[in-house]
C-alpha cells in the first residue's frame, strides 16, 4: 500500500483552478497516495481540474475553429481566382476578349517554399522537445530547464528561417517590380499580390506569435502555460506553411 | 480574474453597445417613415431629407440593426451572460480574447457611425453595398470616405465576431461540467454553438469579399466591376473583367447565414422558455438539436436565394429555390414542437412567456411568406417592393427582438438581481406585439400593390407609376403611424428598467420554478466553490402533471413536492 500523504477526506476539498483564468499557474504541489493508489490520476478530479492536458486541448480546439475560419477566407479568395481567371467581356467585333496574362512566378519562391519547409521542421522538433517525459518531469521539478533551452534554440531557428521566408518574398516583389509587373498590371497579378500580401500577413502573425514564444519559454514560471504557448503557435505555423504549398502551387501550376 | 475580461461585464458591454445601435437605427427608422408619409415634412435641425440623404438613412439603419443589434445583443451579450452558467461553468474558454472582441465590435460601432460625420456623409448604398455604386466616389455622396469607413467598420466587425465566436465554441466544447452530454445542453446552447459555427465560416468570407472590394476601391482592380464601365457618365479605369454577381455570391454567402445567426438564439430561448412555463419537457428534444443544426447547415446553401433578379443562371435559381424551401422542414418542425409542448399545457402568462410565444407568432407570420419568395417567379415581382421589407421584419426584426426582451425578462433575477415589473411588462409586450403587427403587415399590401424598396418619394413620379403610388399613401400614412407607436410602446420598457434598478437588489432563488443550470444556487458566483458542479439528467424535466419538476443540478431521482 502506498503511502498517504493527504488523506481523501481532506483531498475532496481540495480543488485549486487549474489556471484557465489567465492567473499563476497552478501550485498544486499534491504528490499522491490517496489510499488506492490512483490519486495522481488527473481523469478522476472534476472537468476543469484534470491539469496541463486539459488546456492544452482548450488551447488547440481553439485554434483550430481560428485556422477553419482563415481557411474560408482563403477559400473565398482563390475561388474569385478561378472566376476571374475565367470571366471576359465581348468587344465591338463581338470578340471575346480574356484580358487574363499569366504572371510570371520569380524562381525565388521556390527557394522560399524550400525554406518555409524547412521551417516547419525545425518548429516541430521544437514542439516535440516541450513534450520529453524525462526532461519535462525535470522541469516540473524546478532541476533544470532542459527542454525549454533545447525549445528555445529550436523555436530561434524557425524565427530565423521564417524571417528569411518573408525576406524572400519581398524580394520576389521586388523582382516583379523591376519587370514593371505590379498589383494593377493584370488580373493574374491583382491574385499574385493579394495572395502572397495576405499569406505573409498570416506569417508574420505567425512570427509574432513565435517572438511570444520564446519570451514565454524565457519568463514564463509555469511549465503548462510554456507548452501551450509553443504547441499552438507551432500548429499554426505547420498549418500556414502547408496553405502555403498549396498557395504556390496554385499560382505556379494553376495560372 | 480581473473584471474586465469577466465574462459577465463582456457580456454588459456588448447589451450597452447594442443598446447605442438600437436606438440610433431606430431614430432613423422614424425619419424615414416620416418622409415616406410627409414628403415635405423638415427633419428638425436639418431639414428637409434629400433623396440621397434617405438612402444613406437605409444603409445605416440596415448596418446598425443587423450587424450590431441583432448579431451582437443575443449572439455575443447573451452568450456571455448566460451560457457559461448553463453549462456548469465558472468562465468561458478564452477570457482575453473575448475582452479583445468587445474592443473591436466597440471600434467597429464607432467607426460605423463616423460615416455620419465625414464629408459626403454616409454610404448610400444600403447594408449589401452592392457593386458597381458602392466602387466609386462618383456614385453619389458618402460613397467617399462614407463608404471607406463603412468598409473598415465590418472589415474589424468580421474579425471581432470571429475572435468571439472561437471563444463560444471552445468553451462549449472543452467546459461542459461533469455530467452535461451534448443531449443535456440546453436549446439556447445549441442555439449558441450553431451560431457561432456558422460566424466562423461566414464572417471570413465577408472579410475576403471586403479586402477585394477595398482593391477595387483604391487599387484599380476590377473584381466586382464589368469592363468598361461607365458611372455617372465616367468610363472607369480598371483592369479586368469583374461582376457584381460575384460580389452577391460571397456578400450573401455571408449575408444568409448572417440572418441565422441572428434568430438561432432566440429559437433557442423560445423552446425553453416555453416549456418552462408551460411546465412541459420540449417536445421531441433531440429533433429540437437536430433542427437546429440542420437550419445551420441549409442556411450556408441557400444564399442564392437572394439573387433570383440579380441576373443568376436560373438552373442555379431553381436549385437554391429547392434548399430554401427545404429549410421551411427543420423550420416548421420546430414551430410544431413549440405548440406540441404547449398543447393542453396550462401554461403561466408571464412576460418572459409572452414574448416567447410572441416570437412563435412572428416566426409564423414572417415565415409563410418564405416559400412564397423562395420562388423565383413570385420572387421575381416581388422581390424589390416592399412585401420582402414585410417578410424580413417580421421573420428576422421583430422575431429577434422578441427574442432578446424575451431575454431580458426571464434573466433579469440574474441579470439584475431583481424581476421586473410584471403590470409593466405586459402592457410593454401587448403594445409592442400591436404595433409590430400594425407596422408590418401593411407593408405586404404596398408591397403587392408595387411599393419599391429604396425608393425616397412615393409622390410627384412621372408617368403612370404615379397613381399606383398615390394609391398606396394612406396606407403609408397608417404604416408611419404604427412606427411612432411601435417606438413609444418601448417607454413601458425603459420605465419599467428604471424602475426596477432603483429597487433594493432582491435574493431570488430560480423564481420561474426553471430546471436549468443558469439558475442553481451560485451558479453566477466567479470563483469555484466546494462542492462541484454535476448535471444528473436532461433540462425540462417536469412531471407529467405539470407540478413538479427536477433541477439538472438537484441528486433527488424522484419529483419531489414543489416549492410554496
Amino acid at each position: 500500500m502506498p503511502t498517504t500523504f493527504t488523506p481523501p477526506e481532506i483531498d475532496r476539498h481540495h480543488h485549486i483552478s487549474d489556471g484557465n483564468n489567465g492567473q499563476k499557474p497552478p501550485t498544486d504541489k499534491r504528490t499522491g497516495g490517496n489510499g488506492d493508489g490512483d490519486g495522481d490520476n488527473f481523469s478522476n478530479r472534476p472537468q476543469g481540474h484534470r491539469g496541463p492536458r486539459e488546456r492544452l486541448s482548450q488551447a488547440r480546439v481553439g485554434l483550430f475553429f481560428a485556422l477553419g475560419g482563415d481557411l474560408m477566407f482563403f477559400v473565398a479568395l482563390v475561388s474569385v481566382f478561378f472566376v476571374t481567371k475565367a470571366s471576359g467581356h465581348f468587344d465591338a467585333y463581338s470578340h471575346f476578349i480574356n484580358e487574363w496574362l499569366p504572371t510570371a512566378i520569380p524562381t525565388i519562391l521556390w527557394l522560399n517554399t524550400a525554406v518555409l519547409l524547412l521551417s516547419s521542421v525545425t518548429a516541430e522538433v521544437a514542439r516535440q522537445a516541450m513534450f520529453r517525459e524525462h526532461d519535462a518531469m525535470d522541469e516540473w521539478f524546478g532541476i533544470g530547464r532542459p527542454i525549454s533551452k533545447r525549445a528555445t534554440l529550436w523555436l530561434s531557428l524557425t524565427l530565423f528561417l521564417g524571417g528569411l521566408f518573408l525576406a524572400g518574398q519581398w524580394a520576389a516583389w521586388d523582382q516583379l517590380a523591376a519587370q514593371h509587373v505590379f498589383f494593377r498590371t493584370n488580373p493574374s497579378s491583382h491574385f499574385f499580390y493579394l495572395i502572397t500580401i495576405t499569406h505573409a500577413l498570416h506569417l508574420f502573425l505567425g512570427i509574432i506569435g513565435l517572438i511570444a514564444a520564446l519570451m514565454f519559454l524565457q519568463f514564463s514560471r509555469s511549465l503548462s502555460t510554456r507548452q501551450v504557448v509553443v504547441d499552438t503557435t507551432v500548429w499554426y505555423w505547420h498549418v500556414m506553411g502547408i496553405l502555403w504549398v498549396f498557395l504556390f502551387l496554385l499560382l505556379e501550376y494553376g495560372q | 480574474m480581473s473584471r474586465l475580461t469577466d465574462h459577465r461585464t463582456i457580456g454588459f458591454g456588448y447589451l450597452l453597445l447594442s443598446l447605442l445601435a438600437v436606438l440610433i437605427g431606430t431614430l432613423l427608422s422614424l425619419a424615414m417613415r416620416a418622409h415616406l408619409a410627409w414628403p415635405n415634412w423638415p427633419l428638425p435641425l436639418h431639414g428637409p431629407i434629400l433623396p440621397e440623404e434617405y438612402l444613406a438613412l437605409v444603409t445605416m439603419h440596415g448596418t446598425l440593426m443587423l450587424f450590431f443589434v441583432l448579431t451582437v445583443a443575443p449572439q455575443s451579450g447573451f452568450s456571455n451572460l448566460i451560457l457559461p452558467a448553463q453549462i456548469g461553468s465558472r468562465h468561458m474558454a478564452f477570457p482575453r480574447l473575448n475582452a479583445l472582441g468587445l474592443y473591436l465590435t466597440a471600434l467597429a460601432l464607432f467607426t460605423l457611425l463616423a460615416a455620419f460625420f465625414v464629408p459626403g456623409g454616409a454610404p448610400i448604398g444600403g447594408w449589401t453595398a452592392y457593386p458597381p455604386l458602392s466602387e466609386t466616389a462618383l456614385a453619389g455622396p458618402g460613397q467617399g470616405l462614407g463608404m471607406d469607413l463603412w468598409l473598415a467598420s465590418i472589415a474589424i466587425f468580421s474579425i471581432a465576431s470571429t475572435l468571439s465566436s472561437i471563444n463560444t465554441l471552445t468553451t462549449i466544447l472543452k467546459l461542459r461540467c461533469e455530467g452535461m452530454t451534448w443531449q443535456r445542453l440546453p436549446l439556447t446552447v445549441w442555439g449558441w454553438f450553431t451560431a457561432a459555427l456558422l460566424s466562423v465560416l461566414a464572417f471570413s468570407v465577408l472579410l475576403a469579399a471586403l479586402l477585394l472590394l477595398f482593391c477595387d476601391r483604391h487599387l484599380h482592380s476590377a473584381f466586382f466591376l464589368p469592363a468598361q464601365d461607365l458611372v455617372n457618365g465616367v468610363l472607369l479605369q480598371h483592369h479586368g473583367d469583374g461582376s457584381p454577381l460575384l460580389w452577391l455570391h460571397l456578400f450573401w454567402f455571408f449575408g444568409h447565414p448572417e440572418v441565422y445567426i441572428a434568430i438561432l438564439p432566440g429559437m433557442g430561448l423560445t423552446s425553453m422558455v416555453i416549456a418552462n412555463f408551460a411546465h412541459r419537457r420540449v417536445f421531441a428534444y433531440r429533433l429540437m438539436i437536430a433542427t437546429t443544426l440542420l437550419i445551420g447547415f441549409l442556411g450556408i446553401l441557400v444564399w442564392g436565394h437572394h439573387m433570383f433578379v440579380a441576373g443568376l443562371n436560373p438552373f442555379a435559381g431553381t436549385a437554391f429555390s429547392i434548399s430554401t424551401m427545404a429549410i421551411a422542414i427543420p423550420a416548421s418542425a420546430k414551430v410544431l414542437s413549440w405548440l406540441a409542448t404547449l398543447w393542453r399545457s396550462r401554461p403561466t402568462l408571464s412576460t418572459p412567456m409572452l414574448f416567447a410565444l410572441g416570437f412563435v407568432s412572428l416566426f409564423i407570420t414572417g415565415g409563410i411568406t418564405g416559400p412564397i419568395l423562395a420562388q423565383p417567379i413570385l420572387d421575381e415581382y416581388l422581390h424589390n417592393t416592399f412585401f420582402v421589407v414585410a417578410h424580413f421584419h417580421l421573420i428576422m426584426a421583430m422575431a429577434g427582438i422578441f427574442g432578446l426582451f424575451c431575454a431580458i425578462y426571464y434573466w433579469a433575477p440574474l441579470l439584475f438581481h431583481r424581476t421586473l415589473s410584471e403590470p409593466l411588462g405586459k402592457l410593454h409586450f401587448w403594445a409592442t406585439i400591436l404595433g409590430a403587427y400594425s407596422t408590418f403587415l401593411p407593408m405586404h399590401f404596398t408591397g403587392l400593390a408595387g411599393e419599391p424598396r429604396h425608393y425616397a418619394q412615393l409622390s410627384g413620379v412621372a408617368g403612370p407609376a404615379t397613381d399606383l403610388l398615390q394609391s398606396t399613401l394612406p396606407l403609408q400614412r397608417h404604416i408611419t403611424a404604427s412606427a411612432i407607436f411601435l417606438v413609444c410602446a418601448q417607454l413601458p420598457f425603459l420605465l419599467n428598467l428604471i424602475l426596477s434598478l432603483r429597487r433594493p437588489a432582491q435574493h431570488l432563488d430560480n423564481p420561474w420554478q426553471a430546471t436549468t443550470m443558469e439558475w442553481a444556487p451560485n451558479a453566477l458566483t466567479p470563483h469555484p466553490t466546494e462542492d462541484q458542479t454535476i448535471v444528473y439528467r436532461e433540462p425540462c424535466h417536469y412531471s407529467d402533471s405539470g407540478k413538479e419538476f427536477l433541477t439538472q443540478w438537484s441528486t433527488a431521482s424522484t419529483f419531489s413536492p414543489e416549492p410554496e
